[in-house]
């Protein structure tokens, strides 16, 4: 059943390429959420602010897990090849309409196109990767499932760099106005053209061998959703693979590859730039580790690979974590200068007010520099009436953190490759052929989308509770990733590659 | 092990139970008209609340079949 290493290459590069660009798409947009909420949702207009809402929320929890059902029907009912080129079209139509509308100021139902768009990107995605993951999966011989399908699993991560380098790329070129005018569109209009290159490869592919085989023999599933959940024998899996798999895996994978970059820019305030591109070169030096751990888990099982991964977290992430604060945190530095400057202009807002700016940048012993900015608003008539109205700090670390900044990162990348690395061979064959796309797909997206997703909301709001301090959102994935880990190592066996044709019990301990 | 696998369904059901409660309490806790953080707007609530109890009460499945000994190894 399986195919020559020349046509195993060409699937993968087929399904990754495709995978990559959704994943691409699917990331600009929060990349860009701040200019696209200016062009689209402007505040003190509490239409578009709930649509705001919806969008970042909705497209997450809902409906990438909706999308996984579809999608995953249509797969396991008519094939894999042209349902996971169905999400491709609609992510990148998605992704090409989004850059063409026109912004609010000029066309009001702008932010309901936006957020419709942002839905079918959402529902695209909860279909594609449980597509690829198949379609590789049923293609790659026995014993290399784990090494093939980590190519899939590496493209999440490329993903979000070829976003961020892309949109840095066409930040340094053009003007600043220039950006913000038109600029900010060409990551998404860039989308078509990838997603072109992507359907032609794709189209040039044949169907999943295993899926073929079924279908001419008549054996695919009628009702795959009613199979999938409606039979004990199956329901019974996909809740094991969520909660002894996926759910831990989710939330590891968002605190390394996205908490780590908001606790950075927010909480230790670091400069933009110079940790963007200190992250790059984290999740660059460590995207090969997703390859060798699928490849390592064909030779020792799925299960403890995935499960190391997640201990290692539950212990690590406390220290490392601390580490990145103390870098940042200039009160355990000695200041050597500081030196303020005062900008008074009239208010944009209100012309009876003035605003001052007060910037203090100071610098530390160990070449750290803080800048701190204080907005206040002094009233014309009444000048004594001043008040501080905001707050903004900016620290900039001197290069020799560097090493130890991509190191930290680093690791916290390589937690989410041991348990991101083996999923796909493990979730693939943990279900019989003719509901595996469905099957697969829901527990992945619940995992990732949601209990991954919930990380920054869940985060604040333990924040929010008295004597709670900066490390204290990371007990949600903490604890979560506990309970995966109890439920993993009880129930699940670490069976290593089968017949993917196989028996579901057979991954019971 | 077995034992162990089937006395934790408890525990799994009690944890969805628990997992609903804490969420409605955090969301009528959260929820303020002048509050500007996400935590403070009834919409993301909402979508979670609606999303996350059919996953509470999947948790609560999978302790109840724990607990019947669905996911009990069967001796070859």
């Amino acid at each position: 059943m399986s195919l020559s290493t020349k046509g195993i290459w060409k699937v993968i590069t087929a399904s990754s390429v495709g995978t990559l660009i959704e994943w691409y798409d699917f990331y600009i947009f929060g990349s860009l959420a701040t200019i696209i909420s200016e062009k689209f949702f402007p505040t003190g207009n509490p239409t578009t602010a709930f649509l705001a809402t919806l969008a970042t929320f909705a497209a997450g929890f809902i409906v990438r897990p909706f999308g996984a059902l579809v999608f995953g029907r249509l797969g396991d009912l008519i094939g894999r090849k042209h349902t996971f080129l169905l999400t491709l079209v609609i992510m990148g139509g998605s992704t090409f309409l989004i850059g063409c509308i026109p912004e609010y100021k000029n066309f009001h139902a702008a932010p309901y196109l936006i957020l419709l768009l942002r839905l079918l990107q959402g529902l695209a995605l909860g279909g594609e990767y449980g597509g690829a993951a198949t379609y590789v999966a049923e293609h790659a011989p026995a014993n290399k499932r784990g090494y093939y399908t980590s190519w899939i699993q590496t493209t999440a991560t490329l993903g979000l760099f070829v976003s961020l380098l892309v949109i840095l790329t066409i930040q340094n070129t053009l003007s600043k106005e220039a950006y913000v005018d038109w600029g900010w569109r060409l990551p998404f209009l860039l989308s078509i053209l990838l997603v072109l290159v992507s359907i032609v490869i794709r189209m040039k592919m044949n169907e999943s061998p295993l899926f073929a085989k079924l279908k001419s023999e008549g054996k695919t599933s009628t009702n795959p959703l009613k199979e999938s959940f409606g039979k004990k024998q199956n329901m019974k899996m996909v809740l094991l693979a969520l909660f002894g798999a996926t759910m831990g895996q989710g939330v590891v994978w968002y605190t390394g590859q996205f908490y780590a970059q908001t606790f950075l820019l927010k909480t230790c305030n670091l400069e933009p730039t110079q940790t963007n591109t200190w992250i790059g070169i984290a999740l660059l030096l460590a995207t090969p580790f997703f390859v060798f751990f699928g490849w390592l888990s064909d030779k020792i099982g799925r299960k403890i690979i995935m499960l190391f991964g997640m201990l290692l977290a539950i212990f690590c992430y406390r220290p490392i974590f601390t580490a990145m604060y103390n870098m940042s945190d200039v009160k355990q530095k000695q200041e050597l200068t500081s030196e303020i400057t005062i900008r008074k202009i009239l208010s944009a807002d209100n012309p009876k007010d003035s605003v001052i700016f007060k910037t203090t940048v100071a610098t530390y012993s160990d070449h750290t520099k803080l800048a701190q900015t204080e907005k206040y608003t002094q009233e014309t008539l009444k000048p004594d009436n001043i008040k501080l109205v905001e707050t903004k700090k900016l620290v900039t670390l001197d290069s020799s953190y560097r090493l130890k900044l991509i190191s930290l990162v680093f690791i916290l990348v390589l937690f989410v490759t041991m348990v991101y690395g083996p999923i796909a061979a493990f979730l693939v064959e943990l279900f019989p052929t003719k509901i595996r796309y469905t099957s697969m797909s829901l527990p992945y997206h619940i995992g990732n989308g949601v209990f991954g997703g919930l990380v920054p909301f869940i985060a604040t709001l333990i924040t929010v509770t008295p004597g709670s301090n900066y490390l204290s959102g990371l007990w949600y994935p903490i604890g979560v990733a506990a309970v995966c880990l109890v439920i993993g190592t009880l129930y699940l066996t670490n069976k290593k590659d089968e017949n993917v044709t196989d028996d579901v019990n057979d991954y019971i301990q | 092990m077995n034992t162990i696998k089937k006395n934790l369904g408890f525990i799994w059901i009690l944890l969805a139970i628990v997992a609903i409660g804490l969420l409605l309490q955090s969301a009528f806790t959260h929820i303020k008209p002048d509050g500007k953080l996400d935590i403070n707007k009834p919409m993301p609530w909402m979508i979670i609340i609606i999303v996350f109890i059919p996953i509470a009460l999947g948790l609560g499945l999978f302790g109840w079949y724990a607990l019947k000994g669905e996911y009990d190894r069967k001796e070859s």
